[in-house]
């Protein structure tokens, strides 16, 4: 009987003690989550099994046999597959070449592609995944992306595979072929460490889960019996949390944003919506469905092709995101990384570079100021950083977002807050604490706007919900009416009868 | 013991401590270096090399590259020599280099920053299209510069300092303030640390852009100014090559090639230490074609420590 066992681990980074002595082992063919607030060790964990990086003591053993893997190909060979959050593949080359790069048929020292696409196929068409092995990976989905790199650990017959938030870019349909395909795994045999933050997920499918926190084993839980989604959210923030939404009723005042007939190059057809003072308002569908897009447009990130956008009855024409910033319309991008912080800059820095406009007499920048805002939002968003000076690409997801946050609320008078996936890799704790930031600026009779794929956080947190499907927004939900089955029933496309034919 | 001396090297100020380092050892060594004549010699002839380092660093910082710097250095220094022959005119002489020089930049900018043509690839152009204009006005030759007060702009002194030495450091006072201080210096390096994140944040990112290649059209043409003044003529072929040695400076002092990174500081130690080390070989008698192999390999270094560095820095 195959099992993964790790004792002792530890591993210290300056300053931080990343994981100490944590221990724990799993049989084969079991689905093992490994769950904790960002920040837990998880990361840490998975770098060490993947051979990124070594443990100052402990060890990793497979069936016994303990792993001295000192980079990743050392651990691909020992059998060890991560599949990151940021995946790694060659856009530009094939499914097949991806899935056997290093490792090509050859026939005479050229690459036999008739059996390279072959044994691709096959082994494809094994794990049940419905993907061209010619076709190019710049061409697949994120989903099917994540597919072909679990096909790559099965194609090299891996005995552990480790997920890293698989679901998080993930529609609920790509999901679900996740889901069967780690069912599958299982069934063969192999060992599956499935990092998480969503509890549903762990529930539906692990055997057992590890629970980390501050470096720690908090918890360990050989089978799922007896496990609750309070004790696993208690064992992760070591508090208990009983609502992490904390809803309350909010008035909703006068018309705040005003989009009308707004449409663009990812929005074809013209999309009109109000958003209210005091009001927190859903987007949700499911991905591709055009929230994004259409928050871009209103935001003026992208060019729109047509519609007016109205703060306070005033029109903003053509929008981009400095006169939309002006005007008090501001927005937390969806991918946090690529559009949101600047890398290599302090967390003062980051939080000043919109609003220093207003207070950098002739261009003039005021440093004591500056450093006098980011200790003010560090310490009332709680921001943990070691100080207002650390590069922000050290900041974990979620205060990332709190200086996001804190970049908005330092400007004077925003009006209307656009939050595309505010909790997108976020903890449990720190979500709890994003979501009272958004109440606290509803209270005050900013208009949140908040984007979301996340059912319940949508259902949890929001006043009023539209739902988007094939780029267009499909249907309205009051917080009265609003259920997982009504909203997801909206955002599913009709395939047998297409809505532009409807309307027609 | 070599953690310490690890530590030290990869820390925020490796280079400086290097540089202290070897022009302790220089200054022992090598004969008649300590010298006030040949410090002030050396300091005159990195003027170029330091003045237009001065905005490579803004541009470099915001991700771009700028290769057209040396021929806008010479085409600057004709336009200077031609007006103020043709008008008699000094001051009108040097304004028309100063806003040809501009002009260039402003060009550059537009190109880049509008029209979304790589930068590399557009200062290349304007490169050959400048050194290009420069050879047309002149013919090909070098125009003398018929009134000497223009020569006595290289060869005035204040304390004891020639002139040219007093502008590079007034300049370096001046963009180490603009770099850290305004906003405009702030915006350049979060361009440079992310351009899509710095434009959803307000920052108007094209006129930035521009601005610094307008800018940096500026600063070569006070350098070219000087450069003329200095040789006593405007040289069509003058500052040929002049772009990879200020490229080399900005990167020994630390400044990133990918962007968001830079430092006046660090910007004049590699000034200094790509002129102390011609100043040295020339006082060893050392063959000039071996300097060529030594400033080689002075910036691999450099930029090997500054791998190394971020590596450190990187791995948390």
């Amino acid at each position: 009987m195959a099992f993964l066992d790790f004792s002792g681990l530890s591993k210290s980074y300056p300053g931080v003690r990343a994981l100490s002595d944590v221990g724990f082992s799993v049989p084969a063919g079991h689905v093992h989550g490994l769950m904790g607030e960002n920040g837990a060790g998880k990361s840490t964990l998975i770098r060490i099994l993947s051979g990124d990086t070594r443990a100052d003591e402990g060890a990793i053993r497979i069936d016994g046999v303990e792993q001295r893997s000192s980079s990743a190909r050392d651990a691909f060979d020992a059998g060890v597959v991560v599949v990151h959050q940021e995946l790694q593949l060659v856009p530009d080359l094939s499914v097949a070449e991806n899935l056997s790069l290093g490792r090509f048929p050859r026939r005479m020292g050229i690459v036999d592609f008739r059996a390279l696409y072959a044994a691709v196929g096959r082994t494809l068409a094994e794990i049940g995944v419905d993907i061209d092995p010619r076709a190019k990976v710049a061409s697949l989905s994120i989903g099917e992306r994540q597919m072909v790199e679990i096909a790559k650990a099965v194609m090299i017959d891996a005995r552990v595979i480790a997920l890293d938030e698989p679901t998080s870019s993930l529609s609920s349909r790509e999901s679900e072929i996740l889901f069967r395909l780690i069912g599958r795994l299982r069934e063969a045999g192999k060992i599956i460490l499935y990092v998480s933050h969503r509890l549903d997920e762990i529930f539906r499918l692990c055997d057992g889960c590890t629970v980390l926190r501050d470096g720690q084993l908090a918890a360990h839980h050989p089978t799922m019996e007896g496990v609750t989604r309070e004790t696993l959210v208690s064992e992760m923030v070591g508090r208990e949390i009983s609502d992490i939404w904390g809803w309350r009723p909010r008035q909703a005042g006068a018309v705040r944003l005003s989009v009308e007939g707004i449409a663009g190059t990812r929005v074809p057809e013209p999309q009109s919506f109000q958003a209210r003072a005091g009001e927190i308002l859903g987007f949700f569908g499911l991905v591709g469905a055009g929230r994004s897009e259409l928050m871009r447009l209103v935001y003026g990130a992208d060019p729109a092709a047509a519609g007016t956008v109205r703060i306070d009855g005033e029109t903003l024409s053509p929008v981009t995101p400095r006169r939309a910033i002006c005007a008090g319309l501001v927005l937390c991008p969806e991918d946090r990384k690529a559009d949101g912080i600047v890398q290599g800059r302090s967390v003062a820095e980051n939080i000043a570079i919109s609003s220093r406009r207003h207070h950098s007499p002739m261009g003039l920048v005021r440093p004591s100021r500056e450093a006098e805002t980011a200790d003010r939002f560090i310490a009332s968003l709680r921001i943990r950083t070691p100080s207002r000076r650390q590069d922000i690409v050290n900041l974990s997801g979620g205060n990332q977002q709190k200086v996001i946050l804190a970049r908005w609320l330092s400007e004077p008078d925003v009006k209307v807050l656009i939050v595309d996936e505010p909790t997108r890799g976020i903890d449990v704790g720190a979500k709890a604490e994003i979501y009272e930031i958004l109440y606290a600026l509803a209270e005050k009779g900013i208009a949140v706007v908040v984007v979301s794929s996340e059912l319940p956080e949508v259902i949890g947190i929001c006043d009023r919900v539209l739902v988007m499907c094939e780029r267009r927004i499909a249907a309205e939900f009051a917080r009265g009416d609003l259920s997982e089955a009504a909203l997801l029933a909206a955002a599913l496309p009709d395939q047998a009868t297409p809505r532009f034919a409807q309307k027609a | 013991m070599t953690a310490t001396i690890k530590r030290i090297l990869l820390g925020e100020q490796g280079l400086l401590v290097l540089f202290v380092l070897a022009f302790a050892v220089v200054s022992l060594t090598v004969p008649n270096f300590l010298t006030e004549r040949n410090i002030l010699g050396l300091l005159q002839s990195v003027v170029t090399i330091g003045i237009v380092a001065c905005t490579m660093m803004f541009c470099l910082a915001s991700r771009d590259f700028d290769l057209s710097v040396g021929s806008i250095v010479a085409f600057a220094g004709m336009v200077a020599v031609m007006v103020s022959n043709e008008t008699g005119s000094i001051p009108l002489g040097l304004l028309a280099a100063l806003l040809a020089g501009t002009l260039v930049g402003f060009v550059n900018g537009v190109v880049i920053a509008k029209l979304r043509i790589n930068a590399l690839i557009t200062t290349l152009a304007t490169m050959q299209i400048v050194r290009g204009l420069a050879l047309i006005a002149s013919d090909g030759r070098a125009v003398g510069i018929n009134d000497p007060a223009f020569y006595s702009l290289a060869l005035s002194r204040f304390f004891g300092v020639p002139t040219p030495v007093w502008i590079m450091a007034i300049l370096f006072a001046i963009f180490a303030f603009v770099l850290n201080r305004t906003v405009f210096g702030r915006n350049t390096l979060a361009i440079g640390g992310n351009p899509e994140a710095s434009r959803l944040a307000g920052v108007d990112v094209d006129w930035g852009r521009i601005g610094i290649f307008a800018l940096q059209g500026l600063v070569c043409a006070v350098a070219g100014i000087l450069l003329a003044s200095r040789i006593t003529s405007g040289q069509p072929n003058a500052a040929t090559g002049l772009e990879l040695s200020v490229i080399s400076a900005c990167v020994l002092g630390g400044v990133s090639l990918a962007g968001g990174r830079a430092t006046m500081s660090g910007v004049i130690v590699g000034v200094l230490i790509l002129g102390i080390a011609e100043n040295v070989m020339n006082l060893l008698n050392i063959q000039a074609f071996y300097q060529y192999v030594v400033r080689g390999l002075i910036l691999l270094f450099a930029v090997l420590l500054d791998t190394l560095r971020s590596r450190a820095l990187g791995r948390r």
